[in-house]
């Protein structure tokens, strides 16, 4: 092949040198802008940059811990964790699900098809629950569906076999396993355990790709035994809750106490909610009124008025009280007793629950004496027990007392305690005069007590609480088949803006057997209808808790099973305060 | 005359025309190529497969290209670019294919096209006809009537709208002009003309055109919608530091959050995954071949040749710098693929023709063969 003629050169306009320079110049500088560019960012920026992608798929996801679980004293599962699945979406851009998914999506779920789209769609969020807490089996028809960016996390989601029964007692946790309320707030460091995290790679639509490294096991929480007795514990709430409703009172708590260790061993509220039901309950069932409420005890201080008084020496159980005929002028006030009488023994004053007889034992003794006293057997403040919101009670400091106040402090008026408080303050009674302190947990040892009275004071007047329940007394329906019973009732105006109104607060608080006792119930019921006494009211309440308790713990009779005599109809279980 | 034996024969035939040094470069370029998109796909071989046949193709049509002889060329150039400007007129009648917002595409009844590809050679060589044909007296109508000549294809394109064709081939009509020697006068007057006429060219920009711009500012103000692109380009850059995550170790490519990974951003995958030595490598690639480019532009035999072979190897330029400089954020988001890597016949069809002919051009010195 060969080419015929010399290179077309003629006429070509040859390119001037400044014009191939620019070229150049122009192709330098890109080039020095591309490798500056890759020089900042591959080389000073890009630890920035690294970290930043690293976010984009790395990410560092919770493991919820499992919430430990609460038992009775006995193991009974009074509160337990179950796991459940949360539904989770990561943000939609061009992976987005179609309308057929999403319907689908919402009809697994059983919600709203618009508003799974809305949420699934929502560009300012990164990250949405679709829904939280589905039961496994539904979470599988979620997953089957294979959604773009909709993924599944492990909660763990509470329940309360107890229901309503432990309610108050036990609270409830929240969403996020948090305690809210009652055992659940109170012990939240002990049964949360630690949430454990693990670092994992994630893809754009958030499926996990590759476990990387666990790098922290979550640490469940600790299992806790709280002293409680289920079986004590139902016998209770179903007997406030009949109790309140057969009087249609507004409300009622019963708390039972081991009598030697001081451990709650039942606290039942009535109303009460079913803490497994999602639906929030209305605030007054909410609250653990045996331990958040206050209320005036009445009568059943006069024991602890009594008390002090023996111990002082000023009295002996056989002492005679002039009681006025019922009336008792103290600073220009008037006390009554409902049933009158000239006078009265120690023993019968606590029987009949005279009111003048209690305002003449407080008057002898010194404000010191009788307030200090009042104090030692724990009124006044809180019982230690260190439930979440639990009142403390009123009692005011003795230096200012008044006589009158003194007076109506003898039985029972001018001060407030909540029923725990008073449950345990009848513990001196039981224990020799000890006060022992009261525990939600179970206690492998008893408490130490705290002596409040002699043993032989203490004696004394548990004898005269066993008279309460017999014919004559305030509470024979109080008396249990087989067993002793010693204890008081209370019969409190309630006082509204200052002045007593017409309303009550009826309550019984008892110990069996009278002999030797294992147990303290203390009932207290606000606002019956009708009859209000506490002798009436609380007490067969009392009696039914008791008596099968203390069946249930196979408790030997201490008194023959005709022991419960009832006098004939009467008002004998009449009383103010 | 001696008959030769056959084999010789037949690789004269096969080679006489190809230029080795280009080659060897471009070989390199997509064998370099072929590698990052293994890894873009996550190991796909269907997909490479397919880029293999691509390249086959294009590689057949640079072989032709280069043995056409300069004069035939030439005869095409009118031919050409009327075709291209009826099929660009025939996107905007019914026959248009619209996909994601832009009509880019003719149907053609067997298979949908896109002129606009063609009128990347197309115009260049127009033009450089035209500066051919009137070589010997070159007015300052001439400069006029070839600018012409390239703006209203241009104006066809971005109207579709494709900002990232319309800003190739104007930049090949603008080294045409370049190099066929517009006035520095005129050049700066056009300048001034562009600037000033920018706020109405930033009216006439689609929205979507305007929010990459404004992303590039600020990708951060919108980084899951539309600053997404570039920050995720930025992010796999930096991440690669200065020697890579390694090969088929990007983490931003193989978990999904790199998008258009197999094209428009595979310098993305190629960067984090080969870092800033593999970047400096790359570019001396490109260098490489605009080097040789550019000595075949010095040694061509004619104003038309001279002007075709300095637009090709110029643009060439472009679409490399356009695209990574719009992966690693200097740039707008403009839908320019890296020449010759990323995924993509068409492309590689119209570089490869370009290619043929700055081969075509260095070994046919003679514009008639006897």
């Amino acid at each position: 092949m060969s080419y015929n003629g010399a290179l077309k050169t003629t006429g070509v306009v040859a390119l001037p040198p400044w014009r191939s320079s620019l070229l150049f110049l122009v192709l330098l500088l890109g080039l020095c802008a591309l490798v500056g560019r890759a020089v900042y960012l591959q080389g000073i920026h890009n630890d920035f940059l690294q970290q930043k992608g690293d976010a984009r798929y790395g990410r560092t996801v919770d493991i919820v811990a499992h919430r430990g679980m609460i038992t009775d004293r006995y193991g009974e599962p009074l509160a337990i964790s179950t796991p459940v699945e949360s539904v989770w979406a990561s943000s939609q851009q061009d992976e987005a699900a179609t309308p057929e998914q999403v319907r689908q999506l919402a009809q697994a779920l059983g919600m709203d098809a618009r508003d799974v789209k809305n949420r699934l769609f929502d560009d300012s969020r990164d990250f949405v629950y679709l829904k939280r807490q589905i039961p496994p089996e539904q979470a599988e028809k979620v997953v089957r569906l294979e959604v773009p960016g909709v993924s599944l996390h492990r909660e763990y989601r509470r329940y309360y076999p107890g229901a309503d029964m432990t309610a108050q007692l036990l609270g409830f946790t929240d969403v996020d396993d948090n305690g809210q309320e009652g055992i659940e707030l109170a012990l939240q460091e002990l049964l949360s355990g630690k949430a454990g995290s693990e670092r994992v790679i994630k893809d754009r639509r958030g499926h996990i790709v590759e476990d990387v490294a666990s790098i922290r096991a979550p640490k469940p929480g600790s299992d806790l035994a709280l002293s409680l007795d289920s079986k004590m514990q139902y016998l209770a709430f179903r007997e406030i809750k009949l109790a309140v409703e057969q009087h249609h009172a507004k409300a009622g708590s019963i708390v039972v106490l081991d009598a030697k260790s001081g451990e709650v061993l039942a606290l039942a509220n009535w109303p009460s909610y079913n803490p497994n039901n999602r639906d929030k309950p209305a605030t007054k069932m909410l609250r653990n009124r045996a331990v958040t409420d206050l209320f005036e005890p009445g009568s059943t201080i006069k024991p602890f008025t009594v008390a002090t008084a023996l111990e002082a020496g000023k009295f002996t159980p056989d002492s005679v009280i002039n009681t006025e005929n019922g009336v008792f002028t103290v600073g220009g006030r008037k006390i009554h007793d409902t049933h009158p009488y000239a006078s009265l023994t120690v023993a019968q004053v606590i029987q009949h629950s005279s009111n003048v007889g209690a305002a003449k034992m407080g008057l002898s003794l010194s404000p010191e004496t009788f307030g200090s006293s009042l104090s030692e057997a724990g009124f006044g403040t809180a019982t230690g027990s260190a439930f979440p919101g639990e009142a403390s009670g009123k009692l005011r400091d003795y230096h200012k007392w008044m006589p009158i106040e003194q007076a109506n402090m003898s039985f029972g008026n001018g001060m407030s305690v909540n029923l725990l408080q008073l449950a345990r303050a009848y513990t001196v009674f039981a224990n020799g005069g000890e006060l022992k302190p009261v525990s939600f947990l179970r206690q492998d040892a008893p408490g130490v007590g705290k002596r409040v009275f002699s043993e032989t004071t203490a004696r004394e007047v548990r004898d005269m609480l066993e008279l309460v329940v017999q014919p004559g007394g305030t509470a024979p329906q109080a008396q249990i088949k087989g067993y002793r019973v010693a204890g008081k009732t209370g019969t409190a105006h309630k006082v509204e803006g200052g002045r007593y109104v017409d309303r009550y607060v009826a309550s019984f608080v008892g110990m069996a057997p009278a002999s030797n006792p294992r147990l303290i119930v203390a009932v207290m019921v606000d606002e019956p209808t009708g009859e209000y006494y506490g002798g009436l009211i609380a007490a067969p309440s009392f009696s039914n808790v008791m008596g099968s308790a203390l069946r249930l713990l196979n408790v030997p009779n201490d008194a023959p099973l005709g022991n419960v005599m009832m006098p004939p109809a009467g008002d004998d279980a009449k009383e103010e305060t | 005359m001696i008959k030769q034996p056959l084999w010789p024969r037949v690789k004269r035939i096969l080679i006489q025309h190809l230029d080795p040094v280009l080659m060897a470069g471009l070989g390199v370029l997509m064998l370099v190529g072929l590698v990052v998109l293994y890894s873009a796909t996550d190991g796909n071989w269907s997909r490479v497969l397919a880029q293999v046949a691509n390249i086959l193709a294009a590689l057949t049509a640079l072989w032709v290209v280069a043995n056409i002889p300069l004069h035939y060329l030439m005869r095409t150039a009118l031919p050409l670019y009327a075709l291209g400007m009826l099929l660009l007129l025939g996107v905007m009648t019914p026959l248009g294919v619209n996909s994601h917002g832009a009509t880019r595409w003719l149907n053609i009844g067997v298979a949908t096209i896109q002129p606009s590809e063609l009128m990347k050679i197309a115009v260049p060589l127009m033009m450089a006809w035209y500066f051919e044909k009137h070589e010997a007296s070159l007015t300052l109508k001439n400069y006029f009537v070839a600018t012409l000549l390239l703006l209203l294809p241009v104006a066809l394109i971005a109207k579709q709208p494709d900002l990232g064709t319309a800003i190739l081939i104007s930049a090949s009509g603008f080294y045409v002009l370049f190099l066929a020697g517009l006035s520095w006068r005129i050049m700066g007057g056009l300048f001034v003309a562009a600037a000033a006429s920018a706020p109405f060219m930033w009216n006439m920009l689609h929205d979507y055109q305007k929010h990459r711009i404004l992303m590039l500012l600020d990708p951060s103000q919108d980084a899951l919608g539309k600053g997404y692109h570039t920050i995720q380009g930025m992010i796999a850059v930096g991440s690669g530091g200065i020697l890579g995550k390694g090969y088929l170790n990007g983490t931003q490519t193989h978990l999904d959050f790199l998008p258009e990974r197999t094209t428009d951003f595979i310098f993305a995958v190629y960067s984090e995954e080969f870092g800033l030595l593999g970047n400096i490598i790359l570019l001396g690639i490109y260098l490489f071949i605009i080097g040789r480019g550019f000595i075949i532009t010095a040694n061509a035999s004619t104003y038309f040749t001279r002007l075709m072979a300095g637009s090709i190897t110029l643009t060439f330029f472009t679409y490399a710098f356009v695209n990574m400089g719009m992966v690693s954020g200097i740039l707008p988001v403009v839908g320019v693929p890296l020449p010759l890597v990323s995924y993509g016949g068409t492309s590689m069809l119209t570089l490869l023709l370009g290619f043929g002919m700055l081969m075509s051009i260095h070994t046919h010195k003679t514009l008639v063969q006897t």
